[in-house]
């Protein structure tokens, strides 16, 4: 069917996209939806569901089994897209529902879009442009000129063969060759300790053992690198070795600090802290890089289902309340000729990510409402997409259980399917041209309908008190999940039982398929009943598919016949720990020479205008970012509705001023000089956010996310330990516990004998609790004549800043923290908003303070003029403006209050200056001993910010 | 006097719904969260309530169009008992998805179940093709009959979604809905104006936010009252130092207010 031309926005985006492509021929697209309906339906009965559901009346034309558009002759093309067969449509399941509330049977549904063009074209230019901006061949068909098969989604018919892998006698270069070749990328000395296993035992292994030998050890699940043997030496300097890297820097913070509202952390799927006395708030993030970069769309959309059943499957399982997202990408300016073979240029990227998380988060009723995007050309073959899911846990829920001998094991939600084979090896691995054909298999798309109605049953489940313990099925699926619930007592699994989208699987694939949407809970045979009640009520299929037992095997069986068993404590314990060598070198980089200038307005232009500080409303209102009616302050701030707010803040029990503030920090620029001073400030800016919007660190816990290279070259490992020694430093001395993380190495694409290694990049989520909403501070100008100050230290410290980067330069005065003037700062301007004495606090980063100063003048659509003098000592202009030294605010403060707020931030010992004064002015005027500096209409200033991303 | 009791209807992919039972609440009214499979076996489902409530959400992924899924499964499930509901003069607020529902079932704006291709208006995607989540000032038309609202007051609150572009069958349809008073809310500019892009988010038909039924007790908006209930929910609440209730809950309180009176 179609849509009245006027109405056919899909069709103009694709003419759009067509002619920027260069089909310049193309007069006009229309889009023609597909629904190809397998039924014993009379053509009258197919008409009936097309003119009743399909098709709506006052807009839509619609044609069974014929051509819905008129056709003008020889000047037409048309070109069709649909899924593969097997890969998911999760429109599939809702139009046979419709069908049948007509009183009709439909035995499949397949849905595609075909676009009808008029004009000049060539059949296969146009092929090839429908691949590059109209469908990926990942998943998608491309059709050009006639009509789709009809092929049924079904797969064929299964005949079971139990597999035997020959592991006995094997050399080194067998066993490296086997491991390549069934992907299972284990290293030599991992296929050696599991020969060695398999020749004690005096039997070959399976192939589904091997597997799932292969997923529990993956970097993805156990982390090697971060718990391996590293030997870690500066240059010239002596060797410190370090055993396991996670327990002797972030895992140590929290136990040292031992703080009492920590309630679970590091044991369980998410961290959790104590909210209100009575719930917890729950929080993780993690990445979903490689899947991303080969399907954005489904990368993105199913790395925000799979984070959200993180929480869902913490303790009991826990709400879902916000969701935050931090993107990494090349530029989107990049020219397509340097985009490398086998990578999608940044800006698909981009569109794709946002898109999915949009319709993910959307759709599951969560607010995305925290988040960040950085570019860098090195992310071009390795986009790193973070999710990160808050969510609300009743106290006695909030700890991790395990299940009993006896239960069973249920699997919930949605079948599985050919989708996300070898997700875990495969996300621990580098990416290159071939990748995109090697690892389609572990591309999987997102149902977050299907999710909604998993957590909608689950959280009453939990209610009800009709399961015992639970786990989501992430990277490794059923293979991970029950390996990890039956780790202590034994578990034994029928695969055949497993719930199939379609026939053909084999009982590895149905072991170690990474489809979407399922959670995995143990009950007790008596609870069954009343499960089975409850998930009918919701629409959700159960299916019990194991049982705990006693004997710590894990059992594996495919129609009553063993195909797999394993010693639980050599699944998990008998990875050889690695050792590996760490040395870094520390870069010396070209220092600028920058000489001074009259006038500073056309940099604050350019930097406001750079692709990383500039505005990204096009993204943030694709999310919707107050559902769930807990929003206190949105991503974007001020009398417009458009400046960029420093955390989101939430109220997530409805009726409560208690709140939840939820920040990110991260700068990988500085990684460039030194990942120690990167993580050190990335760590100060998340919590920096959460100062600002009236938080404090009193109950603070933070979260981290390393994305590294390559950690086999001691370079690279290098600089991976030194963020992880900052972060030890840095948080211990703040008093801020980690709760809970992640890490995704091997985050290089190769381009022939060459790698592309994305800078050494550690995200820090902060979640804080805020005894009062209406504390809360905004980061927009309030009121002419109000005095703006700057609470904190700035220091001659542009290098990796966006001033440096303006100037084609790097330097090497990379910010530092300060810890002992960071608690001070931080210490004093939460006073201030407990006090309720700041009208808006911003927080200086990306940019200095001359940019957080011009946004909350453009925020507040106010003008502001600023004296830079007391702060000069003997710094150049530039430095003053620009410099992005740490733990720094602009504070907004009534006059009649300006004593009061010295008093404050000075009995904190925290240094303050008064710097000028907002005006009505509309202009943004910066004087330095009298003399301007700069001089702009906020209007330009806030076109320069809002124009390069308005896409 | 009785207390109004709401039911808010939920299915797959409804997820509005705790925030709308809050908001019935709040406003001195009962509410209770119904799945919809609850209702097929049940004789009269509604016999117990006032009030229906048709939540935001994405039902069944607005998959072919929004709330059109839901909209086939109410008319052939529901829809003798949801007619009965409506003779007996029981209030109807669809907001969002519950509004893309509701007139995708015909209930608006002619409270009645339309015959197949009969339809009189529809919502479609917005005229910038994407969702987008952003506030929007309306105001209400001074010759409306909707029951939740005051006539010719001004509100805020927040609209976050992909199809809110009304239509109309004819301009006849539209001008009858203008005459009838079954216009309730239509999108204006902060000053007060006419409204462009973005303070009309959709670029629908006259700027139209919301329509009722002739009677006034069905009633479908694009934007979410419930989203409104505090002060804080405001964007500006810092600024301009706003304190106490939100806008959007008297709706709710209309409504409930409505039901005490009947």
């Amino acid at each position: 069917m179609t849509r009245d031309a006027g109405l056919d926005s899909d069709g103009r985006g694709v003419l759009a996209a067509l002619r920027e492509f260069g089909l310049s021929g193309v007069e006009e697209a229309r889009l023609v939806r597909v629904y190809i309906c397998a039924g014993d339906f009379s053509l009258r009965e197919a008409e009936n569901i097309a003119r009743e559901f399909l098709a709506d009346p006052v807009v839509d034309m619609f044609s069974v089994n014929g051509f819905v558009t008129s056709s003008c002759g020889k000047h037409e093309a048309t070109v069709e897209i649909i899924r593969r067969v097997g890969v998911m449509d999760p429109a599939e399941a809702s139009v046979l529902k419709g069908i049948r509330e007509i009183g009709l049977d439909a035995q499949w549904v397949r849905t595609a879009r075909k676009y009808v063009l008029r004009g000049d074209v060539a059949k296969d230019e146009l092929k090839s442009a429908a691949l590059k901006v109209l469908a990926n061949e990942v998943i998608e068909e491309v059709v050009v000129g006639r009509d789709v098969k009809a092929l049924a989604p079904e797969g064929e018919a299964y005949e079971f063969v139990r597999g035997e892998v020959r592991l006995d006698g094997l050399n080194d270069a067998e066993l490296a060759a086997l491991s390549a070749k069934g992907q299972l990328y284990l290293s030599l000395a991992e296929m050696k300790t599991v020969q060695e296993y398999f020749r004690k035992l005096g039997r070959k292994p399976t192939d589904v053992e091997l597997e799932t030998i292969a997923q529990t050890w993956s970097e993805h699940c156990v982390h090697k690198t971060f718990r391996g043997r590293i030997r870690y030496r500066e240059e010239g300097g002596s060797e410190e070795l370090i055993d396991n890297l996670l327990k002797s820097t972030v895992a140590k913070v929290t136990r040292e600090l031992d703080k009492k509202w920590c309630w679970s952390v590091f044991v369980d799927n998410a961290g959790v802290i104590d909210f209100d006395g009575k719930n917890g708030a729950v929080f993780k993030v993690e990445t979903h890089n490689h899947p991303s970069a080969i399907e954005p769309y489904g990368g993105a959309g199913t790395g925000i289902g799979g984070v959200i059943r993180d929480p869902l499957g913490t303790g009991l399982g826990a709400k879902p309340v916000m969701n935050t997202d931090v993107f990494c990408f090349g530029n989107p300016d990049t020219l397509p000729a340097d985009v490398p073979n086998g990578c999608l240029h940044p800006l698909r990227v981009l569109k794709g990510v946002v898109s999915g998380v949009r319709d993910y988060g959307n759709r599951m009723g969560i607010p995305t409402a925290n988040g960040a995007v950085c570019f860098d050309p090195r992310y071009v073959g390795n986009p790193l997409v973070f999710c990160g899911n808050v969510a609300i846990i009743p106290k006695d829920m909030a700890k991790k259980r395990k299940p009993t001998s006896g239960q069973v094991a249920v699997v919930c939600g949605g079948r599985t399917g050919r989708d996300g084979i070898h997700g875990a090896t495969f996300s621990s691995v580098e990416l290159d041209e071939d990748s995109e054909m090697v690892s389609s298999g572990a591309v999987q798309i997102g149902n977050p309908i299907e999710e909604k109605k998993v957590a909608d049953f689950i959280l009453r489940a939990r209610d009800a008190g009709l399961y015992s313990c639970i786990t989501d099925c992430g990277a490794g699926g059923l293979s991970s999940a029950l390996g990890e619930m039956g780790e202590d007592c034994g578990v034994e699994v029928e695969l055949d039982k497993v719930p199939l989208k379609y026939a053909g699987l084999s009982y590895t694939e149905i072991w170690i398929s990474e489809a979407q949407e399922r959670m995995v809970i143990s009950v007790d045979e008596k609870d069954l009943p009343a499960l089975r009640k409850l998930a009918d009520e919701e629409n959700v299929e159960i299916t019990v598919i194991a049982r705990f037992t006693e004997d710590k095997h894990l059992r594996l069986k495919y129609g009553g016949v063993e195909v797999g068993c394993l010693d639980m404590e050599f699944l998990h314990e008998g990875i050889p720990q690695i050792e590996r060598e760490a040395v870094w070198k520390a870069p010396r980089h070209e220092e600028p020479k920058i000489a001074e200038k009259e006038n500073y307005g056309e940099d604050l232009k350019s930097l406001l205008g750079s692709w990383n500080a500039c505005s990204k409303e096009w993204i943030i209102r694709q999310y919707d970012h107050e559902v769930q009616a807990n929003s206190v302050l949105k991503p974007l701030q001020g009398e417009l509705h458009d400046g960029p707010g420093d955390a989101a803040v939430i109220a997530p029990v409805l009726g409560s001023k208690k709140a939840l503030a939820v920040s990110n920090g991260i700068n990988p620029k500085y990684s460039d000089i030194d990942p120690y001073h990167m993580a050190a400030s990335a760590i100060d800016e998340a919590l920096r956010n959460i100062i600002a919007v009236g938080g404090s660190l009193e109950r603070c816990a933070i979260l981290d996310n390393f994305c590294w290279g390559n950690c086999d070259k001691p370079d690279r490992l290098a600089g991976l330990v030194r963020a992880a020694k900052a972060c030890y430093d840095v948080g211990k001395a703040y008093g801020v516990p980690f709760i809970s993380g992640k890490d995704s190495l091997n985050n290089e694409f190769g381009v022939g004998k060459d790698t592309i290694c994305i800078p050494g990049t550690l995200l820090i989520s902060a979640l804080a609790v805020m005894d009062d909403l209406s504390r809360a501070v905004s980061m927009d100008s309030k009121e002419a004549g109000n005095y703006i100050y700057l609470v904190g230290t700035t220091k001659n410290e542009l290098g990796g800043s966006l001033f440096y980067a303006l100037h084609g330069a790097v330097g090497n005065s990379v910010p530092q923290v300060d810890v002992e003037l960071g608690k001070k700062v931080f210490a004093a301007v939460s006073a201030v908003s407990a006090k309720g004495l700041a009208r808006a606090i911003h927080d200086c980063s990306e940019g200095g303070a001359a940019m957080a100063a011009a946004e909350m003048a453009f925020a507040g659509g106010l003008g502001m003029d600023l004296e830079i003098t007391p702060l000069a000592g003997d710094l150049p202009t530039h430095v003053i403006l620009f410099s992005e030294s740490n733990s720094r605010f602009l504070v907004e403060v009534p006059r009649d209050q300006a004593d009061e707020f010295v008093q404050v931030v000075e009995g904190q010992g925290a240094p303050v200056r008064r710097i000028g004064v907002v005006t009505n002015t509309g202009r943004f005027f910066v004087t330095r001993g009298g003399k301007q500096v700069i001089d702009e209409s906020l209007t330009d200033l806030k076109a320069a910010w809002q124009t390069p991303l308005a896409l | 006097m009785t207390t109004p009791r709401a039911m808010i209807l939920r299915t797959a992919g409804t997820n509005c719904d705790v925030e709308t039972k809050f908001a019935f609440e709040l406003a001195g009214g009962a509410a209770e969260l119904v799945h919809i499979n609850h209702l097929v076996a049940d004789r009269d489902p509604f016999a117990e309530y006032q009030i229906l409530a048709l939540p935001g959400g994405f039902t069944y992924g607005d998959d072919v169009a929004a709330g059109k899924v839901m909209a086939v499964e109410l008319t052939h499930v529901l829809g003798e008992k949801l007619t009965a509901f409506v003779e007996r003069g029981g209030l109807i607020i669809g907001i969002c998805n519950g509004f893309q529902t509701l007139i995708k079932t015909g209930l608006l704006p002619e409270a009645k179940f339309a015959r197949p291709g009969t339809r009189q208006a529809t919502l479609v995607h917005n005229d910038s093709h994407k969702f987008e989540a952003r506030w929007v000032k309306m105001k209400a038309a001074e010759n409306t009959v909707c029951v939740f609202v005051e006539p010719g007051s001004e509100i805020e609150m927040p609209a976050a979604h992909g199809e809110g572009k009304l239509i109309c069958r004819s301009e006849e349809v539209l001008q009858n809905l203008i005459a009838r008073g079954q216009v309730v809310y239509r999108y204006v500019s902060r000053g007060g104006g006419e409204p462009s892009y973005p303070e009309d988010p959709n670029g629908s038909i006259d700027h139209v936010a919301g329509i009722c039924d002739e009677s006034g007790r069905i009633f479908g908006l694009m934007p979410h009252p419930e989203r409104h209930l505090f002060a804080y929910h405001h964007p500006r609440w810092t600024r301009e130092k706003r304190t106490g209730e939100g806008e959007g809950l008297r709706i709710f309180r209309k409504a409930v207010e409505y039901c005490q009176n009947c």
